[in-house]
Formats: structure tokens, sequence, C-alpha cells
């Protein structure tokens, strides 16, 4: 099925998405955060595959069309960017959570009292 | 709301999104299919230029303005984290040689390998920032070796040594340095030949990435391991037994 | 070079604070973060000025259109006059956090310059990826400095919903992006908008169109989480009840507006003529009431401020989402004034806690005396909110509801009058809870001691320095006159923004449009009837909501079973909302994913 790629991305971020609802620990929730992101890795690649084709990298072959078809660099590069934004978001969040988790002494979302006055 | 409600309304709508979602993939071409455009046009371009890393020329050449947001997305994370994980008024940091932190004994052979293995992997993350316009690799893989490799200190047993080695402010100072190198590049360049730049692009990326992890890295470890409460009460040490430092709810976060 | 430069300068100084912040004196480092702002603000004015006649294109890399690699950034005359917003508002940011501010080595000043440049990033973007790319820094600079004072329990954890519900909501953006890159494979909106259209997808041809609906709803479901539109909206009150006030000012005055930009940006240029747009109408519409509503029934200053941010950024979505030129003149005229005055109002939100150590109203009865200009900010602020002319407000109210009428949207008129009626009575209430009305004594407080505030400067101020004061009042007056704003080059602008063509020709072929566009006439009776309306009913609302001692009794002993009844009503819906805003991130995460259904739903052709 060549559509089966694209959704287990979708089903990636939908369980990730799960997870932070149902989740009853914030250094849970930020995970699964996590979870949500790597299922876009997986569309964009997914995206940019070709069959038979190989690396995007020149330095032992020739470029096509002279040598063999490579996959696509550009979604290779947008998953890295990805990557960073992804991996700097979890850091500035686990920070969150670990402020949130001296102040308030607990990490349950349940347990933490609302902001309305 | 109760746990049931929102499990409710979320079922609801990721039925909604999937629906949506599966629809839309339908529509795109099948996986491992011919037809990539703008892949063809950004290989040409990478030979045109003499990057044989297609990647890498995407990344530091043709698509550079993404790359200096990715660079400036490091740089604030980096920053948020020294503002977010500071000592506030009630607790202060201990100085690190105070105590000896990891497992409370360190087995000879870790301590050995860890120490034996810290400048091979470092040696190989700057490898491969050097060689990632050639061949895979790149400043933000090679920049994550170096930035972890560093830690194989703490892993040896020997937090204090790790310290020596990488003194936060000048961390910090090489970090907003090395985005600053990166910005006139990126911005400022029109149609030169790509060969000197993409190398020196990598490079900066390879010291900003690396610094920024020890950055993030080593804010945490204080925070874990270095601060203290200064209220009453608070007289415990926990030494050099786990490492662990009791919050203010009397558990481990 | 101007469009590079602008974004280079505000991040060379940002790096450079943040390498040696340590080391610099404090006047050092205000002085350079204020000086870049106002240079970069002097860059986009010239930016603005240049784009009637001659909009700046530049392609980065010397990677031209020809290339088909490359990346423009474009300035038409929009996305200028909103960089320029930005620029002034940052300055007046840093303006009020001069030498007072609680600063850690340079790190506040650092952030804030990243965040001008991102947002500066943002809006020049031509490219759907670096788009994505400069609104997730603006996101991340935003999450840092929502939770700035990390010492605080509530700050951590506003500043956690903030960003998981806003990344949430970017992932999702990005797999929009990614479903049309496999479609087109381009990801420059100019570049895409044309091979949408030239390859034919008319509508009901099948597989074509849900790949096009699909990526639409996704890429302005990250868009519509900034613009707080319901029910994606949960996370904006409690961020800007615990950020610092400079950042509230830049948050309220342009950020979540960004929101409106994106949506706006990505449908004209790239899905004009291939969605409908009634989905973000509604979801609009629900904003500008619910948060309305919900502004009324708060007592914190900042929060009641945020709620009203809701909701006039839903009525600049309802604008938005009418689709045409006359309309979107009306939303730039609404939000260069709702700029101004939401700033100004939080300024002086901030000198009250800086002064007061506290912003919630009841705390603060009576305390107004000896801060006339404040007091005078909240007044007129709250007039202009309820859209005084000449305020911007007023200009974008009248036009927007002359053009949305002209598509049969009767429903527009009163949703906007009871929406700016109910902000403007909620403000108008708080000036007269705090400047008018008599100090309770001390202890005696209904909010016990949950009013007290931590100040933002150590130790709080005796009495406000000028530098806190000027800028709101600046702000205030740029709010209060943008109605004056020439029609002319308004609706020029907004015709060449709302014609994908003309933007697919500016970015591509390098070739100005010059529409012929029929200026936007802000001073027409109905708008000053409306605007009189409004202003009468936001009185209304803020006398009935000041609580006073002698006709409380009157009003317990006169209430009969029927108003008894119906007061019991009302307070099971209120504490009903108030719930729903319960904090709980798990609440606000399944609140979008149903967004994102209803979305979708209201998007699909059937």
């Amino acid at each position: 099925m060549s559509v089966l790629p694209y959704l287990t991305a979708g089903w990636i971020m939908l369980a990730g998405l799960y997870g932070i609802v149902t989740s009853r620990d914030l250094i849970h929730a930020v995970v699964c955060l996590s979870v949500t992101q790597s299922g876009t890795y997986v569309l964009l690649l997914a995206i940019g595959h070709r069959y038979g084709a190989t690396a995007p990298v020149f330095s032992d072959r020739p470029p096509p069309p002279a040598g063999p078809p490579v996959t696509d660099p550009v979604v290779q590069a947008m998953a890295l960017t990805d990557i960073v934004v992804g991996a700097t978001v979890t850091a500035l969040l686990l920070a969150l959570a670990v402020q949130v988790a001296r102040r308030r002494g607990t990490l349950d979302p349940g347990a933490l009292r609302s902001l309305e006055s | 709301m109760r746990p049931s409600p929102r499990l409710l309304l979320f079922a609801a709508g990721a039925a909604g999104t999937a629906a949506l979602f599966t629809a839309g993939v339908l529509g795109l071409p099948g996986f491992g299919g011919g037809g990539h455009p703008y892949a063809d046009r950004a290989v040409r371009h990478a030979v045109q230029q003499g990057t044989p890393n297609a990647v890498a020329s995407v990344t530091f050449d043709q698509r550079a303005f993404d790359t200096l947001g990715e660079e400036l997305i490091l740089l604030s994370a980096a920053l948020g984290a020294v503002v977010l994980l500071r000592a506030v008024d009630g607790e202060r940091e201990d100085a690190g040689g105070a105590h000896r932190h990891g497992p409370a004994e360190v087995p000879d052979a870790l301590r050995i390998a860890g120490h034996l293995l810290l400048p091979p992997t470092l040696l190989v993350g700057v490898y491969i920032v050097a060689h990632g316009h050639q061949s895979p690799g790149g400043g933000f893989q090679g920049g994550v070796v170096l930035g972890t490799a560093v830690h194989l200190l703490y892993l040896a047993g020997d937090y204090p040594a790790l310290q020596r080695l990488r003194p936060l402010p000048l961390v910090e100072s090489a970090e907003a340095a090395a985005a600053a190198a990166f910005v006139l590049p990126a911005l400022g360049a029109a149609g030169q030949a790509a060969t000197g730049r993409v190398p020196a692009l990598n490079a900066a990326v390879g010291v900003e990435v690396g610094c920024a992890l020890v950055l993030l890295i080593g804010k945490f470890f204080d925070q874990a391991l270095l601060l203290r409460e200064t209220g009453p009460g608070t007289g415990d040490e926990t030494g050099g037994g786990t490492g662990r430092r009791e919050g203010r709810a009397g558990g481990s976060p | 070079m101007i469009l590079q430069a602008t974004i280079a300068l505000p991040v060379l100084v940002a790096a450079l604070l943040a390498a040696a912040g340590r080391w610099l004196p404090r006047p050092a480092v205000d002085t350079a973060a204020l000086l870049t702002a106002a240079a970069v603000t002097a860059l986009t004015a010239r930016t603005l000025a240049r784009s009637g006649h001659d909009p700046q294109v530049a392609w980065l890399g010397g990677w031209g259109p020809g290339t088909g690699v490359g990346i423009p950034l474009a300035a038409d005359p929009l996305a200028a006059g909103l960089a320029c917003v930005t620029a002034a508002l940052t300055l007046a940011a840093l303006a009020f956090s001069w030498r007072y501010f609680t600063e850690i080595q340079a790190i506040f000043h650092a952030l804030v310059l990243l965040f001008l440049a991102s947002m500066c990033a943002f809006v020049y973007a031509g490219d759907l990826f670096d788009a994505f790319v400069f609104f997730e820094l603006m996101s991340v600079v935003a999450f840092a400095l929502t939770g700035y004072r990390s010492e605080e329990p509530a700050t951590v954890h506003g500043a956690l919903n903030f960003g998981i519900v806003q990344s949430i909501g970017a992932y999702l953006s990005l797999a929009g992006i990614a479903l049309l890159y496999g479609r087109t494979g381009q990801l420059g909106l100019a570049a895409i908008g044309r091979h949408l259209t030239g390859a034919g997808t008319p509508a009901g041809d099948g597989s074509g169109d849900a790949l096009v609906t699909a990526a639409f709803v996704l890429v302005c479901t990250g868009y519509l989480v900034k613009a707080a539109a319901v029910p994606f909206h949960f996370w904006l009150a409690d961020a800007h009840a615990v950020a610092p006030t400079p950042v509230c000012v830049l948050f309220s005055g342009i950020m979540v507006e960004l929101g409106v930009y994106g949506v706006a940006r990505t449908y004209w240029a790239v899905f004009a003529g291939l969605v409908p747009l009634r989905a973000i109408a509604v979801l609009g519409a629900a904003a500008a009431l619910l948060g309305a509503v919900m502004c009324v029934l708060q007592h914190h200053i900042k929060r009641l401020l945020a709620y009203s941010t809701v909701s006039h950024v839903g009525l600049m979505l309802v604008g938005v989402a009418a689709g045409t030129p006359g309309a979107l003149g009306g939303t730039a005229y609404y939000l260069a004034g709702h700029a101004g005055v939401k700033g100004a109002l939080f300024l002086a939100a901030g000198a009250l806690l800086n002064r007061h150590e506290t912003v919630d109203a009841r705390e603060l009865r009576g305390r107004g005396r000896g801060m006339p200009v404040t007091g005078a900010t909240f007044l007129a602020g709250a007039l202009c909110l309820a859209g005084l002319p000449p305020s911007g407000l007023f200009a974008g109210h009248a036009v927007t509801e002359h053009a949305v009428l002209e598509l049969g949207w009767w429903w527009y008129t009163p949703l906007s009058a009871a929406a700016s009626a109910l902000t403007a009575g909620a403000v108008l209430r708080v000036w007269l809870t705090v400047w008018r009305g008599t100090p309770t004594e001390q202890g005696s407080g209904s909010a016990g001691d949950g009013g007290h505030e931590d100040p933002e400067t150590p130790g709080g101020l005796r009495s406000v320095p000028w530098t806190m004061v000027l800028p709101g009042v600046a702000l205030l007056a740029a709010g209060a006159v943008a109605g004056l704003m020439p029609g002319g080059p308004v609706a020029a602008a907004a015709h060449m923004f709302a014609d994908r063509g003309a933007y697919a020709g500016l970015v591509l072929d390098g070739a100005v449009a010059h529409p012929h566009a029929p200026p936007a006439d802000p001073w027409t009776l109905p708008g000053f009837a409306g605007s009189a309306g409004t202003l009468l009913l936001a009185a209304a609302i803020a006398a009935s909501g000041v609580r006073r001692p002698a006709a409380a009794r009157l009003r317990a002993a006169v209430r009969t079973g029927g108003a008894r009844a119906l007061g019991r009503a009302a307070d099971a819906v209120t504490a009903r909302l108030h719930a729903l805003h319960s904090g709980h991130v798990g609440d606000y995460a399944a609140w979008l994913t149903a967004g994102v259904a209803v979305l979708a739903l209201l998007t699909t052709r059937f």
C-alpha cells in the first residue's frame, strides 16, 4: 500500500496527542509532544523517498543521470531543521517542568491549580 | 474537566483529524514514486556549486536562511535555559568540588573506559564537522557528538573535572559568537561560489551546537546536582551518595 | 539589502549581548538594546515608505527565482506596516524596562531583540518553511520570556501550558507544509500558489481537493493557535497573566496578531479561491464572544486584558475571513489601533504592579491616587477599545462593517458592538474601581492574600519613573490617531495583499502591481452611530459592575424570585466558564484536537 508510510506518520502524531491528553505527569506530556513531532519526521522523509535510490552524497559516485538516482535532499534538510527545533523546544519545556516540580512540588496536571482567579 | 469527558472530546477530535489527514495523504504521489522536481533542481545546483553532499548544500547554501533560523532557535533555547534554571532567592549553588557525583562506587573499568574514550570521541566529532560538506555528517551531527562527548567525564564519575573542562560562562560566549559568525555569511552572501562558504558555515554550526548542548545539559546538571535551598529545615546533605537532591516536596522531581 | 539588514541587526546585537552581557554594565546593555530597536524602527519605516511604489523583494544567497531553489523576502505594504508596528512596540517595551526591570546577565534584552528579529523575518518571509522556522523561533523566545520570573509557581505553569499547546499547533502546521511540498514540489508561497492554480484544481476534482483542504486546515492550525481562536485560546490568558509586562505588550500587541497575518498571507498567496473561509469566520466569532464574556468576569487586570485581546483578535479573524480587500483594509486599521491601545494598557498595568505589588482590581480599589497619567491611560484606552473616533479601532470597525455588509453578514455589527462594549466596559470598570473607588480598609480585602504579586523591579517603586510612563502615553497616542491613516494607501495595500496574481508577480517576476482600489472610508454615519452606541453600552456595563455597598443592599432587598433564579443561573454559567479554563494541559490539548476537527468539517466542500 503506497500510502501506509504517510498513515503511519499520522498515527504517530495522534498517539502523541493522546499521550498529552491523558498524561498524569508533565514530563511524560513533554516527551509525548516530542513523539508527536517525530510523526512529522516520518511524513517528511516518506515524501522524499524513492525506490532504488541511495543517499544524495556524491563523494564516491557520480551524480544522476550518470549515477544511480538519489533520494530527496530537501526533505532531509527540512527534517534536520525539524529535529533541532524539536530538541530545543523539548529542552526548554523540560526546564519549565523541572521548575514546576520545584515550585509546586508536583508534576500532575490534575493537581496543579488553575490560574483563573 | 473530568478525565472521561476530556477523553471523549479528544476521541471526537482525533476522529475528525484522522479523517482529514487520511483524505489528504491519499492525494500525495505514492510512496517511493518518481516525481521529485525540487530534489532534482537541488541536486543539480549542489553539483554545480561543487558540494558533494547535497544535503549540506541545501542546508548551508541554498536554504541557508532556514539554518539561520534554526541556529537562532538553539541560541534562544540555551539563553532560555539559563534564565529558567537559574538559582533564585532561597537557593544557592554549591561549588562542584564539594561533592563527587554519579554512582557512589564507580567501577574502575568504567572510570578508565570513560577517560580513554573521551579523546577519540572528540576527534570523531571534529571529523564529522570538518567533512560534513563531502560526506554524510555536518555541523549539526558533529556538534551533537562534541556536545555530548564531554559528558563521558560525568559518566566516568568525575563531575568536577567536567566543570573544569567546560566553564559555562565561556561556553555561553562561544555559542553566541558562533551564532553571530553564522549570520553574516548566511544573509549577506550573494551568488559567490559555495566552496569556501559551506565548510565555514559548517564549522560555525558545529561550534554553536556543541556549545549549546553543553550549556543546556550543564544547566540541568547544576539544577539537579548543585542547587541547595538555604531556608531553614533543609540542612540535609546528599553528599556523594546518589547525587540526587531533594525538592521542596521532599522527593526527587 | 534593507530587509536582510532589518533581520541581521537585532540578531547581531542580541548575540553580542548574550556573549558579553555578563561583563557589561546595565546602562550599556539598555542603551545598546534601545538603539538597536530604534534603528530597526527606522529601517522598517523606510521599507514601509517605499513599499507603496517600490516594494522590496530580496532573494537570499544569490539564488534568484530562475533557479527554482531560492528563498524570497518580500515587503509588500501590509507586511512592511506590520514590521514597523513590531519595531515600534519593541522600542516601547525596551524603554519601559530601562534600568529598573530585573535583568539576568543581559539575557532579557537579548531575547527581546531575537523576538524582534524573528517577527520581522516571519512577516517578510515568502517561503512556507521559513515562515514555519521563524514562527518556531518566535515561539521559543516567547516561552523563555513567559517563564522569565521562574521563581513564581504560576509563571512556570502558565509558560509550560503555552509551550505545549503552541508546539502541537506548530507541528500540525509542519504536517500541512509537508503535504503541500509533496503535491507541488515547491516551498515558496508564490510558487505553490502558481502551481496549485496552474495545474488546475477546480472545485469538485476528487482527490486533488482533499489534499488542498487538509493542507489548509493543518497549516492554519498553528497560526490559529497563535491567534488564540476558540478553542485554541486557552493558553493566552495563562501566559499573559504571568509574563513580565514588557513581554505582554509584545504578545498582545503584535505576536498574537501575527497568527492572523499568517492565515491571511497563506490564504491569499496560496489557497485563494480553493478553500472556503467560513471556518475561520466561525472560530473568530466564537473567540470574539467568549473572550469578551471571560474578560468581564476577571478581576486580575492582566488576565482581563488578555481575554480582551482574544476578543479583538477574534474580530480581526472575522475581518480576514470575509475574504475581501475592503474587510482586509478594515482589519489593518483595527490591528494598528489595537496594538497601540493594548500595549499602553499593559504598560499601565505594569506601572500599577511595580507601585502597588498587585494587579487585582479588588485589591487596588481606590489606590489609584498619585498615578494620574496611568489613570488617564486606562480611561482613554477603554474609550478607544470601545471605538472612540479617531482611534484605529473605530476606523477598523467602520470599514470592516461596511465591507462585510456587502457580503450579507448582518451578524457582524451586533457581534462587534457586543464584544467591544464588553471589553471596553471591563477596562472602564477597572478605572472606576481603582481611580474613583473608595479604598477598603486593609485586611478586609475579599481577595485575601491571593492578590499579591512580586513587582518586576528589585523592590517595588515608590513613584513610577517617566521611562515607565512615557512609552505607554506614546503608544496610546499612536493607537488613538491610527484611524487617521489615509484611506487610499490602506486600500491599495489591502488590494495588493489580497491578489494572488499580484503577489506572485511581485515575488517571482519583479512586477509591481498598481491596483485601482476605492479608498477606505471610515468616516461614515453608520460608523459614528455604531461607535456612539458601543460607548454607551460600555459605560453601562462598567457602571453595573462596580460594587457600591448601598446599591448592593438595595438590590438584595428588592430582588424577586425570578431575578434570584436568573442570578443563580448566571452564577452557574460563570462557574462553568471558569472551570473550563482549568489550567490542565490535557484539557487544552483535547480542545485543540476538537478544534482541528471543527476546522476540517467547516472547510470541506462535501
